[in-house]
């Protein structure tokens, strides 16, 4: 069932304030990573504000929903999904990347409410999420455990690993989200090493697939859904993106994986977003 | 006559005993459960035991991951492959993440014996201790092992255990205290400090012994943790002495050698000779003919001492 018109109105507010955090946070830094982080803005903002089991006020609560960012360059639309929420200060979006502050470039756990691993080294995300969802499975807790992949990601051979993993011990409690945007830092993902049939893949590897537009709200909800009532096997979402989606110049381009917008262009995507 | 017992026994003895009273020790095995011994606890507690297969980089993951969800994961596989492989894993999401995970790197030394260079883990420890966070410990046989374990579970961070495979001598006692960080004194001497870890305790208290025949009286110091390394103790013997012998079944880059030469160069630098593997990959052989290849016997800890002591040092 599709979201209520309050609803669909709350998400295109949400999402257009997160492009704009993405926007000044980098270019408040003069570095960061806009392009991953404007592709995934709908798929975050919807698994935290309407599936994920979460406290801000109780981030480390015993039994609550984990997400892993595993593409963990990706701060920019994390951060804001998680300040919007209310697990610290929009505000504290401004010192993003700053040597004082504690929004490092990479998300470090510890540091920041609501980050329960650092990443920022590829590949990794998809092992803790099982670890995670393991040890529910063992305490009889019906948490579960989100974990969100960059497609040129994918080329990290400890993803597949923990791949099978997930499916070896029939873990229904996983939850992928591979952000597929088509684009990495050099180059189009196709043009390096690329997915080909990337649902075969991972039905191959016996997970349950649903492929979305990833920048459809209701695409995006009734896919996390669908993984909740899947039961005895991992699920992925395969989420088709656009690479700095949002922002005209940003879009469909590798330029913009890991550049900040100057005072000028801040000036055009603000426009954009109003 | 000295008992023997592989330092994997006391391990699993300690896995076992642990298991049956903290209901959140959980073990992890990368395909090595029968060599690593972590089969017994899978017998005792098999809800509790995962092999996640010969994958070491996702072991560790899903280590740090059940860390998050609040377990005391122990996770297993050959300490080459684990601290080879996994390094960027543990450095990320163990290390920096802060995550309560027992790191067991298993095979060691020249326990993985005929195995050969690709098994024999000589680069261990000098790698897990380059690791911020990392707490390093090296038990010198079956019965410190099973102190270790235990202090490693109520120890809240990451730390990484060197296990060795093959039955070594019992060189330790019931009654000594194991406390991480805190080296063990086992010989008062004034003429020299033989500083050992691991299994090289039991050469060390025979060089010792030899070299109180020949009229050198050797302070032995017996550190386990390599890494806090217990700085006083070191300093209070070496100033005592005023000449040192480290002594470690490892490479001399970046293991016990290079961590008493950090205290001593920047605290009290003295006349230290290493011990060690000399910048080389194993061969096939038994445990002993590594040993006896590798120079890891009493013979040149006593031939090194006597060097240190009748040299005329300029202090």
């Amino acid at each position: 069932m599709a979201f209520s018109k309050e609803r669909t109105e709350f998400y295109n507010d949400l999402t257009k304030k997160i492009r704009r955090h993405i926007v000044k946070m980098t270019n408040h830094a003069g570095s960061g990573h806009p392009g991953g982080s404007l592709s995934a803005t709908e798929t975050l903002a919807v698994l935290f504000n309407d599936h994920m089991n979460i406290d801000p006020k109780n981030p480390e609560w015993n039994d609550r929903d984990c997400f892993f960012l595993s593409k963990g360059h990706c701060t920019p639309v994390y951060y804001s999904v998680l300040a919007e929420l209310g697990f610290f200060p929009v505000e504290e979006l401004m010192t993003f990347r700053d040597v004082d502050g504690r929004l490092h470039g990479h998300p470090h756990s510890g540091h920041i409410p609501g980050v329960d691993i650092s990443s920022g080294s590829l590949g990794q995300g998809l092992s803790v999420a099982n670890g995670v969802a393991l040890a529910a499975k063992l305490d009889g807790s019906n948490r579960r455990s989100y974990v969100m992949i960059g497609d040129g990601e994918l080329q990290e051979g400890q993803l597949w690993e923990a791949a099978m993993t997930s499916a070896q011990f029939n873990l229904d409690n996983v939850c992928a989200i591979i952000d597929w945007n088509k684009i990495q830092l050099d180059d189009f993902v196709e043009n390096i090493k690329g997915m080909k049939d990337l649902g075969a893949k991972y039905k191959a590897f016996g997970w349950h697939v649903i492929e979305i537009d990833g920048h459809d709200i209701n695409q995006v909800d009734e896919a996390f859904k669908e993984a909740k009532r899947t039961k005895g096997k991992p699920t992925a979402i395969l989420a088709h993106t656009v690479k700095g989606k949002g922002i005209s110049f940003m879009e469909d381009t590798a330029d913009w994986h890991g550049m900040a917008p100057n005072d000028e262009q801040l000036e055009i995507a603000l426009k954009e977003l109003a | 006559m000295t008992k023997m017992e592989a330092p994997r026994q006391g391990f699993a003895n300690a896995l076992i005993k642990l298991g049956k009273e903290h209901k959140d020790l959980v073990v992890l095995d990368a395909d090595c459960a029968k060599s690593n011994m972590t089969n017994l606890f899978k017998a005792e507690y098999p809800e509790r035991f995962f092999n996640i297969g010969i994958s070491e980089c996702d072991i560790v993951g899903t280590g740090a991951g059940m860390a998050v969800a609040g377990k005391v994961p122990f996770v297993n596989a050959y300490a080459n492959f684990l601290t080879g492989r996994a390094f960027d894993q543990m450095r990320i999401s163990v290390c920096y993440s802060d995550k309560n995970v027992k790191i067991c790197g298993h095979n060691a030394g020249t326990s993985a014996a005929q195995e050969g260079a690709t098994h024999l883990p000589l680069e261990d420890i000098s790698l897990m201790r380059s690791l911020p966070n990392m707490t390093v410990i090296v038990p010198a046989d079956s019965l410190e092992m099973e102190k270790a374990v235990e202090a490693a579970y109520n120890f809240e961070g990451p730390v990484y255990l060197r296990v060795g495979k093959l039955p070594v001598p019992v060189v330790t006692k019931p009654e000594d205290k194991f406390e991480i960080g805190k080296a063990i004194k086992y010989r008062d001497g004034s003429d020299v400090t033989l500083i050992s870890t691991g299994i090289m305790l039991d050469e060390t208290f025979k060089a010792a012994e030899e070299l109180a025949k020949q009229g050198v009286e050797a302070e032995v110091l017996h550190i386990h943790t390599i890494k806090p390394i217990d700085k006083e103790a070191i300093l209070a013997s070496a100033t005592k002495t005023g000449k040192v012998v480290t002594v470690e079944e490892h490479s001399i880059i970046g293991g016990l050698g290079s961590a008493v030469a950090e205290v001593l160069a920047e605290n009290h630098p003295v006349p230290l000779r290493r011990i060690g593997t000399n910048d080389r990959f194993g061969v096939s052989g038994k445990m002993d003919e590594l040993l006896d290849l590798f120079e890891l016997r009493a013979a040149r800890i006593i031939k090194t001492a006597n060097e240190l002591v009748g040299a005329k040092v300029n202090n």
